[in-house]
């Protein structure tokens, strides 16, 4: 280690964001990143630990070999900080954007100390890496003659095919959307993750060999019996894209929009036409309210400022969370800590107040004559919670209210797959609706049908998708060939 | 016991590792005339030595006691003719000689019988036999249970044959009918047969018998016509209590005190060179006699075997003994050249047998003794007007009046004393060793003979790097990012072997799914009690790594060309020195290169089919006529998978020594694969000549042209750092086991194989433990697939695939397991903090699933189902928690926050903690208002004895030896000054910045007797504690244990190897010591068969953390438990694994206030775990059926193995051995503690002293006393100082308020831990250790008034005097043998002349010296002043000067203090030499040397002018 007594000296230094009067005006990303020196800094503050927290369950699922690369940018070889990276993340400018760093929670460091800011030196190696030509296109070098098809783009599916196709296999990525990424294209916004990344990226796939069909539906466009005669193995990757919704009296009120369908349609917009042909839902002088306090719903938030919003409120059912640790998730498990993520930071300089209420829940929405929504009834929830039991809530009697309201984004978070893909693939499911293959194996009810990512685990992060996609496509290569140098 | 026989291997107990020190003594005649006076002065030497023996359980069976005499012509030439009716011969023309038979009369006539037709065939005449009159009455049963019959034989020598002729016809008859009757079914299937001499000119009685019961036993010594011209005595301390009669010594040579360690190489030589051994002497019945070394005999009896071997084959006695136990002559510039070069010509015929040893010899010709080359046993002699010589390991064994003195003196390292009874005089080293040095022209051999590397040219083309086909290659050899980044990267930048810390918790090679490398299948054996480690860096003068290599020749000739070899300087070779080996052609010389590898395609008898054709390409380049071959896997590639070097090697070197060749050719590897010290040492270690590691190389400089070696360095550079880093380790590694040179470090198999099978020990490492099988060829050929895949996968690489794989010294993706993983160091962490069993059963299923993931032993083996009880009737959870100790963690290592949780925890629940080495504030011995208390109940003595006061060791409950610990066993430590601060200073009695080293060994413990004393001294210093004695699990350590409870500890810690908290060099943490799983199990076996376990607490400790390890180590044998990784997770340590840089970001292992303020522990933590882990113990006893611990120790039938977790790689374990249940019915008092020991304090003179000083210590009157005292007065004073001490403190008495005049010979210890206000004056001499722990007290020591020689050239006191003397002061008139003030941290003394290694390691208090020095002078002496007159001007040259800088004294005050010094030593004992140099004061001062090290005096410096502006 290159410095160790670097966590001793240096402090932690985040990325800085664009103040938000600025960067409301447009869909651009908005982090600064450091200075060479600076960055190279907050390497040294990597403890290089006996024992990384940060690569482990509680940290990385992926397993980055953090202490290395932070200490090679702390010695300023940044080439090789990118090899030691990309050794087991196929997309780091994606997890280095979007991840919520489970890493830095887990951090040794932030026992005591503000964590090593392990998210950002990734996104700067990477960052850098395409700066300086690093990433070009590496075919491999013998072909299997093996088929793999890949059912959806998303980062499980990108990762898979990546890794079969490093391996050697024909890959043929089918994506029913008319654009690759999955929920990197338009679950994310472009300010959180600009769009060219995850275009470059797949534009590198396809010169180093892999197909992408866009457009095409499997079970409409293309039969399972078509797939599974022309493909050796087929890897299910097709998300958790079925979102959970809110059954209460006004749910068909105009106005009420699943928050995927906001962002999405305002992605594409942006991509077709800068926003120019009107194909998206605008919030524009909206009183808008987001129920649902996680990530999407923080992306409903920051779209909606953008639009030009009159009113951004935004409602979560579980309690306000500590701003520091308490023994309820003590180090290294991942904390819920309040955090003022970019929106709701957006939101309060815009309205002047913090868009958020905590323990509230939704009773109706109520509309007008028109059927247009008009305002909604809420009451606040009680939590208590008894030891190795779950959190449960009662309402308070008493504290209805009813908060003005013409547009609502229901980012509630999904419920699984969609089931008539695999319906057509006749494989077989488990309780949740999820895809049944085991962790590890991923092989569904079908011998040469695979799966991986939130179809089959359920909603989750980026990074536990692409962890997912490399642990299949291990297991396919190893179903074709009897062995893998696929790390898994 | 009954046993007739010593038991063969059961369970894990095996008789090879028995061990044995001894007290060993002799009387004679210079002028060899015989006298009655000299066999009974002999009988009484023995005695007073009793205690450096030891006796079993049975208190009237002692382990082995003998005498050698010249023949007592007179007593034979009556008894023959009143018993046999046969008239003797003339001495000199017959032998006689005492022959060991089976008792039963058929068996014994047979013997007998058989005897007679050998002697007719060589045409000796038995004149008669006579049965040995003796009285068994006072015998012990065991003893007698093995008696043998015994009988006498008289031989008469055939006419005209000269007495040297007769003496090798008896050795062959002797050695032809040994080999032919002992052990043989049809004759003495019990092994009784044995020849105890026979001989024309000595006669040797022996037995398993005590000191005092030898002249009662054997009715002959008592006759008044028995008399002689010298007589030899020994007294055996051995390890464990079987009965063995034969191997008591004198044997037919020597005696032996002490213990060789490199006996297996030396055996394997010496079975390596009977292909070659002729002699004229013998004609063609030199055969007759192999072999050479006899089956099961101790390292003594083997050692015998080659001397007679030497001294009937043509050389002188003295000559012989200078061959086997040479000085080291290496690193001694000063050495005569001539001198130098017999014994660099001997080193050419044979290794040294190389260990501590003070060997007695007699041929009745002469009578002698030597002192191995470090001095490590004490012998001590008297000359007196009358010609009588007596030498022992003592003084005062022997009166003499002190006016008949003429000369006291002691043996040197490596020299020798020697009584030429022709000449009638003693020839002294230098005249002796010159005479034999001059004997041949060994010089200009040499230097015509020799071969160096100089001689060779160097081929144009030297291998480089190959940077386009490394990767693939590194992976191959199983290089990781860490073994380049950890290991070669320090080496080549610094030239130093990496730190570590916090221990190992990766898996056992076997366990681990991974391919690991065939070296990490071995583990480094290190000394402990038995033999010391040695200090290499220190005491470097005694080290070597030069050899020379290639064929011996005939050992017993001497010609010139015996050294006709090649000279390497040290074993490791470059690449440019291979290629000039590879290609020489030089005066004869050509080398052989074997390809080691195999091909890829083939299966896995490839492997086999690759060592079969090696070692047979091996053999034929013998016939060939080349002199070496060079084993290469050069070859390796993408079809060519390399055979490990170590297999190679290995089975190359074993089939030549099983075919007697393999001293006729030298062995070199060209390899890949070795990269760190422990690769070097096993490849040395079996057998390797020299070594090439060039993929190492290649790796540094691929590092290096990518810029991550730090600053700019020559490739030329990094070869020469990496190789003294290496060096340094090897010589490190040598040192752990008490060895000094590579000469008999080679081929001495220091290592104990874990999970091989006995195929793969059985080809090529033939006689390594390898104690629960494990892997064969079959997987180790699957490990090196599985590498050589990784290094040429089919397919596509993955990507990042071009680079090679973490490691395992941290956890890290993709690299090796961990015990302690992410996962369980969380949820301990949230157990004990939130008190929630929930998360602490997470952490215990973890840990008991990892644990049979293949991590550890005892994740192998279940429990057998018993009949469960209800847990209400089980043994209290408090009860339980009462059994737990945590480790020993010094303050110093750990944060003062840290260390007092721990200690305020433990108290809470009635546990114990530990005060580590490094002493414990006096603050900390007084309850706290709110009750608790942070004094550490076991107090620690390890061997830097870092704050051992008398107060310290007073304020104990358990006092804590500490021979070795797992994470390094067998090494010392160090403290670096910038670690030193205030509080640890004062806590240690040190100065504040100034470096402390812990040396290897305890200075106070080279050998069990000694371990036996320093129990005695400690339990006076405490009567009311119990002494334990830490000992780390490794092959042996059950006969160790056994040793130990013989020299009657009343508690042993079994520690293993796994634990470990603090910083290590990466060799010792990785590669030494074993599991506690296999050291419990054989001690607990041990003791159980020896009747010795009743008499001691087992406790365990490494890596025990849950329930179901607590019931495992409970059921393999031990009573107690130790934590100390997981105390210190609960407080919040997190495995940093940074501890040796002070920067633990928790608190816990830092001495930085900064960080201490981030400590976050609270004893509730720690008390939370272990009332976890006892819960869920009581749980699992409850299911088990157990309703108490007690009932659970030693059951090791309620486990067995758990086949189903084994894997492809561990399969071919067997835990039986293991699991094996020892034999109760050998152990009648009992299978648990239950017998207290007898420490024998009621009789100390110290009973008296106290009574005699009650008024002083109630009332502080001063009181006078006048004692007489003799060499069995031992720990003279400590008791007394401990009563003061418990009432007084440190502080003790005012001054002088308690003065003893004692008049004789002063027992070892005198003085020890003598406290404040008492001063002892001897009149006399004394033994070992005067003054250890000095904690204020005064002691004066002169001859006696009447005695007649010169005080100050005569040796007054022995080894190790002021051993980690804390303050006081001494005026002794008269010299000190070696290692004085070795540790002195304060105490003010004035002498008149020491031995090698003064003032070693001392950190504070000063010594002046009036007189001379031994070589080695204040090695490691980091603080204190020595200042030594030297008109000689030969002191500068023995200063080692690594720390200290020796400069002519010209500062005033320091006159001023000599002065009075000087002053005060005339006062008190009368010194002429002090009187004379005051006399001539002004022209003597120039002649004073002042002797400290700079940044001492730098720091004594601004403390004078701190106090010059405070003051």
């Amino acid at each position: 280690m290159g410095k160790p007594t670097g966590f001793m000296e240096i402090d932690r230094k985040k990325v800085t964001w664009k103040k938000p009067a600025e960067r409301v005006k447009n869909f651009l990303e908005f982090q600064v990143e450091h200075d060479l020196q600076t960055r190279e800094e907050q390497g040294a503050r990597c403890m290089d630990c006996g024992v990384p927290f940060c690569q482990s369950s509680y940290g990385c699922p992926i397993h980055n070999l953090i202490p290395e690369w932070n200490d090679l940018i702390y010695h300023g070889k940044w080439d090789e900080a990118y090899h030691r990276l990309r050794q087991t993340n196929n997309f780091p400018e994606f997890t280095g954007r979007v991840c919520p760093a489970p890493c830095e929670s887990a951090c040794v460091l932030g026992i005591h100390e503000p964590a090593v800011t392990i998210k950002d030196n990734e996104a700067a190696i990477i960052d850098r890496a395409y700066e300086n030509g690093l990433i070009v296109p590496n075919p491999p070098k013998i072909r299997t003659g093996k088929k793999v098809a890949v059912i959806g783009s998303g980062p499980a599916g990108l990762s898979a095919a990546d890794e079969l196709n490093h391996a050697g296999h024909w890959v043929t990525v089918f994506e029913r959307a008319d654009r690759l990424g999955g929920l990197l294209m338009y679950g994310i916004p472009n300010m959180k993750l600009d769009k060219n990344l995850v275009q470059k990226r797949c534009e590198l796939m396809v010169q180093e060999g892999v197909v992408f069909r866009t457009g095409v539906s499997v079970g409409q466009d293309i039969s399972a019996a078509e797939l599974l005669a022309e493909f050796d193995r087929v890897l299910v990757c097709t998300g958790a894209t079925k979102p959970r919704d809110l059954p209460i009296p006004g749910r068909k009120l105009k106005g009420v929009h699943f928050a995927m369908d906001f962002l999405t349609a305002n992605t594409r917009s942006l991509l077709d036409s800068s926003l120019k042909d009107g194909q998206y839902i605008s919030a524009k002088g909206k009183k808008v309210i987001v129920i649902g306090g996680g990530d999407t719903g923080n992306d409903c938030i920051g779209t909606s400022v953008r639009h030009g919003a009159r009113s951004v409120l935004n409602f979560e059912l579980l309690p306000k969370p500590a701003e520091e640790r308490t023994d309820e998730f003590p180090w290294p498990t991942y904390p819920r800590l309040l955090k003022m993520d970019y929106g709701h930071q957006e939101a309060l300089e815009t309205y002047g107040r913090d868009p958020r209420e905590w323990s509230i829940t939704t009773k109706e929405f109520i509309g007008d004559e028109n059927g247009n929504l008009k305002a909604l009834k809420t009451v606040r929830v009680q939590w208590s919670k008894e030891p190795g039991e779950r959190p449960t809530f009662i309402e308070v009697p008493g504290s209805e209210e009813i908060w003005e309201a013409d547009q609502v984004f229901l980012a509630m978070g999904f419920l699984g797959p969609e089931q008539p893909l695999l319906e057509s693939l006749a494989i077989e499911i488990d309780p949740r609706s999820n895809v049944k293959a085991e962790y590890g194996r991923f092989q569904t009810s079908h011998e040469r049908i695979f799966s991986a990512g939130d179809c089959r685990r359920g909603q989750s992060l980026v990074v536990w998708a692409i962890n997912e996609g490399r642990g299949a496509a291990r297991e396919v290569d190893k179903s074709l060939l009897g062995y893998s140098n696929l790390p898994g | 016991m009954a046993m007739r026989m010593r038991p063969g291997e059961e369970g894990l107990y095996s008789p090879l590792y028995e061990h044995e020190n001894c007290g060993v003594g002799f009387v004679a005649h210079l002028k060899g005339r015989e006298s009655r006076a000299i066999v009974t002065g002999a009988q009484e030497l023995l005695i007073r030595m009793t205690h450096r023996g030891a006796v079993g359980a049975e208190k009237n069976t002692g382990d082995g006691a003998g005498i050698l005499t010249g023949v007592p012509h007179e007593f034979f030439k009556r008894i023959a003719k009143a018993e046999i009716g046969i008239e003797l011969p003339e001495l000199g023309s017959y032998a006689a000689g005492v022959v060991f038979l089976p008792p039963e009369e058929l068996l014994r006539n047979k013997c007998k019988a058989y005897f007679e037709t050998v002697l007719i065939e060589y045409g000796i005449k038995k004149l008669g036999w006579r049965t040995v009159p003796r009285n068994n009455s006072m015998v012990g049963p065991g003893a007698l249970d093995s008696e043998p019959s015994m009988e006498q034989i008289f031989l008469g020598a055939p006419e005209g044959m000269d007495s040297q002729e007769f003496e090798r016809k008896l050795f062959i008859v002797r050695k032809h009918v040994a080999n032919a009757l002992r052990g043989n079914a049809e004759y003495d299937p019990e092994h009784f047969f044995y020849v105890v001499s026979l001989s024309s000119r000595i006669l040797v009685y022996k037995g398993m018998l005590m000191p005092e019961q030898l002249f009662d036993y054997y009715l002959d010594l008592q006759s008044e016509d028995f008399s002689s011209h010298l007589a030899m005595v020994h007294s055996r301390f051995s390890t464990n209590t079987f009965p063995s009669w034969d191997r008591a010594q004198p044997l037919r040579f020597m005696s032996h005190n002490g213990e060789i360690n490199t006996l297996r190489g030396n055996m394997n030589k010496m079975r390596s060179r009977e292909g070659l051994l002729a002699s004229p002497l013998f004609g063609g019945d030199l055969s007759k006699s192999f072999p050479i070394n006899q089956p099961d005999q101790s390292d003594s009896g083997n050692f015998d075997n080659v001397l007679e071997l030497l001294l009937m084959s043509g050389y002188e006695l003295p000559e012989a003994v200078m061959m086997m136990i040479p000085e080291a002559w290496q690193r001694h510039p000063s050495m005569d050249q001539k001198k130098k070069d017999m014994y660099e010509y001997f080193s050419n015929k044979m290794e040294p047998w190389d260990g501590p040893a003070s060997v007695a010899f007699s041929d009745g010709t002469y009578i002698g003794a030597v002192l191995d080359r470090n001095g490590l046993r004490p012998s001590r002699y008297y000359i007196t007007d009358d010609d009588l010589v007596i030498m022992a390991s003592e003084v005062g064994v022997f009166d003499v009046p002190p006016e008949k003195i003429l000369e006291k003196g002691r043996l040197q390292p490596g020299r020798m004393f020697l009584v030429n009874f022709k000449e009638g005089r003693i020839v002294d080293d230098s005249e002796l060793k010159s005479f034999y040095a001059n004997a041949r022209p060994y010089g200009q051999w040499l230097e015509e003979q020799k071969i160096t590397l100089e001689n060779l040219t160097t081929p144009e083309i030297v291998p480089d790097l190959d940077r386009n086909t490394i990767l693939p290659r590194l992976r191959t050899f199983g290089f990781t990012l860490e073994h380049l980044h950890e290991i070669l990267k320090p080496m080549a930048e610094l030239g130093k072997e990496p730190l570590g810390s916090m221990g190992n918790d990766a898996p056992l090679a076997v366990l681990s799914d991974k391919p690991r490398m065939l070296y990490d299948y071995f583990k480094q054996l290190f000394a402990q009690v038995t033999n010391p480690p040695i200090d290499s860096i220190r005491e470097s003068v005694i080290m070597s790594l030069k050899a020379y290599i290639g064929p011996e020749r005939n050992l017993l000739e001497i010609t010139p060309a015996h050294a006709h070899r090649l000279l390497l300087e040290q074993p490791v070779l470059t690449n440019s020195e291979l290629a000039q080996l590879k290609y020489m052609d030089y005066r004869g010389w050509k080398t052989k290169t074997i390809d080691t590898t195999y091909s890829a395609e083939g299966g896995a008898g490839e492997l086999t089919k690759a060592l079969g054709r090696i070692t047979t390409e091996a053999s034929n380049a013998i016939l060939e006529g080349y002199s070496l071959v060079i084993l290469s896997d050069r070859e390796a590639g993408p079809s060519r998978i390399p055979l490990s070097a170590l297999m190679a090697v290995g089975a190359v070197h074993h089939h030549l020594v099983k075919n007697h060749e393999r001293t006729q050719i030298g062995i070199i590897i060209e390899s890949g694969e070795p990269r760190e010290v422990h690769h070097f040492c096993t490849l040395v270690g079996y057998g390797a000549d020299g070594i090439n590691p060039y993929l190492a190389f290649e790796a540094m400089w691929m590092m290096d042209e990518d810029g991550e070696i730090e600053g700019q360095i020559s490739r030329q550079r990094i070869e020469k750092d990496y190789l003294t880093a290496i060096e340094y380790g090897m010589q490190k590694v040598f040192g752990k086991m008490g060895i000094s040179t590579l000469e008999s470090y080679k081929g001495a198999q220091i290592f104990e194989a874990l999970g091989l099978a006995t195929e793969v020990i059985e080809r090529c490492f033939v006689g390594t433990s390898s104690r629960i099988e494990g892997a064969g060829f079959a997987e180790l050929a699957e490990e090196a697939k599985r590498r050589h895949e990784l290094g040429y996968p089919q397919g596509n690489p993955s990507v990042g695939g071009e680079l090679v794989n973490p490691g395992d010294y941290s956890v890290r993706y993709g690299g090796e397991k961990h015990m302690w993983d992410p996962e369980s160091i969380a949820n301990l962490q949230i157990g004990v903090r939130q008190n929630s069993r929930y998360h602490y059963n997470l952490f215990a299923a973890q840990q008991n699933q990892r644990s049979t993931e293949q991590f550890t032993l005892r994740g192998l083996v279940k429990f057998k189902s018993g009949t469960p009880v209800p847990i209400d009737e089980v043994e209290s959870v408090e009860s339980i928690m009462r059994r737990f100790v945590t480790g020993a963690m010094s303050f110093g290592s750990i944060s003062q926050e840290a260390h007092e949780t721990l200690a305020v925890a433990m108290n809470r629940i009635g546990a114990k903690s530990n005060t580590g080495e490094g002493g414990e504030l006096r603050e900390r011995y007084k309850p706290l208002p709110n009750g608790d208390s942070k004094r550490s109940a076991i107090k620690q003595v390890a061997s830097g004895r870092f704050g051992v006061t008398i107060e310290y060791l007073v304020n104990a409950d358990e006092i804590q030896i500490k021979m070795a610990q797992g994470a390094k066993p067998g090494e010392g430590g160090e403290l670096p000054g910038n670690k030193v601060f205030e509080v640890i200073a004062k806590t240690r009695h040190s100065t504040p910045g100034v470096g402390l080293i812990s040396p290897p060994p305890h200075h106070d413990i080279y050998s069990i007797e000694d371990l036996a004393q320093l129990i005695f001294d400690l339990k006076n210093a405490n009567p009311r504690a119990r002494i334990s004695v830490k000992l780390v699990s490794e092959v042996g350590v059950g006969t160790i244990a056994a040793g130990v409870a013989k020299a009657h500890a009343d508690h042993i810690l079994i520690s293993g190897h796994d634990g470990g908290t603090g910083a290590s060099p990466l060799t010792g943490i990785k590669h030494a010591g074993l599991p506690w799983e296999l050291g419990l199990s054989e001690t607990h076996q041990t003791l159980v068969m020896n009747d010795l376990r009743s008499r001691v607490v087992l406790q365990t400790d490494g890596q025990i953390k849950t329930g179901r390890d607590l019931l495992i180590a409970a059921l393999l044998g031990a009573e107690e438990y130790g934590v100390a990784t997981g105390a210190l997770i609960s407080v919040g340590c997190i495995m940093m694994r940074k501890c040796q840089k002070n920067t633990c970001p928790v608190g816990v292992a830092t001495q930085d206030e900064k960080l201490r303020a981030k400590f976050t522990g609270k004893p509730e933590h720690v008390i939370n775990f272990i009332r976890f882990i006892a819960e869920d113990a009581r749980e699992l006893m409850a299911q088990l059926g157990f309703r108490s611990v007690d009932e659970m120790i030693g059951r090791v039938d309620m486990l067995e193995t758990d086949r189903d977790v084994l894997s492809w790689k561990s399969k071919g374990l067997d835990l039986s051995r293991m699991l094996a249940l020892p034999r109760k019915d050998l152990a009648p008092s009992g299978t648990i503690c239950c017998i207290p020991q007898d420490h024998g304090l009621e009789r100390v003179l110290d009973r008296e002293l106290i009574s005699l000083s009650k008024e002083a210590i109630e009332n502080a009157k001063p009181v006078q006393i006048h004692l007489p005292i003799k060499n069995t007065d031992r720990a003279v004073g400590t008791m007394l100082s401990s009563e003061i001490s418990r009432k007084y403190g440190l502080d003790g008495l005012p001054d002088s308020t308690i003065k003893a005049k004692f008049t004789g010979h002063g027992g070892q210890t005198f003085g020890g831990w003598l406290a404040r206000g008492v001063e002892f004056v001897l009149e006399g001499d004394s033994n070992d250790y005067v003054g250890k722990g000095l904690s204020g007290g005064t002691l004066v020591i002169y001859p006696p008034k009447q005695a007649k020689f010169k005080a100050e050239e005569n040796i007054i006191i022995g080894n190790v005097a002021f051993y980690g003397a804390i303050q006081g002061r001494a005026f002794i008139r008269g010299v000190a043998a070696e290692r004085f003030c070795v540790r002195n941290s304060g105490v003010e003394v004035v002498i008149e002349g020491v031995g090698d290694h003064g003032c070693e390691y001392m950190t504070g208090g000063r010594a002046i010296i009036l007189g001379t020095t031994g070589r080695n002078f204040a090695a490691g002496m980091s603080g204190g002043i020595a200042y030594v007159w030297d008109p000689s001007g030969e002191f500068v040259g023995k200063v080692n000067t690594e720390m200290v800088v020796p400069e002519v004294v010209s500062d005033t005050e320091d006159f001023e203090y000599i002065e009075s010094m000087i002053r005060e030593h005339i006062e008190k004992t009368g010194s002429t030499r002090g009187k004379d140099l005051l006399d001539s004061w002004n022209a003597e001062k120039r002649h004073f040397y002042k002797v400290v090290s700079p940044l001492y005096q730098r720091i004594l410096d601004q403390q004078r002018r701190k106090e010059l502006v405070h003051g």
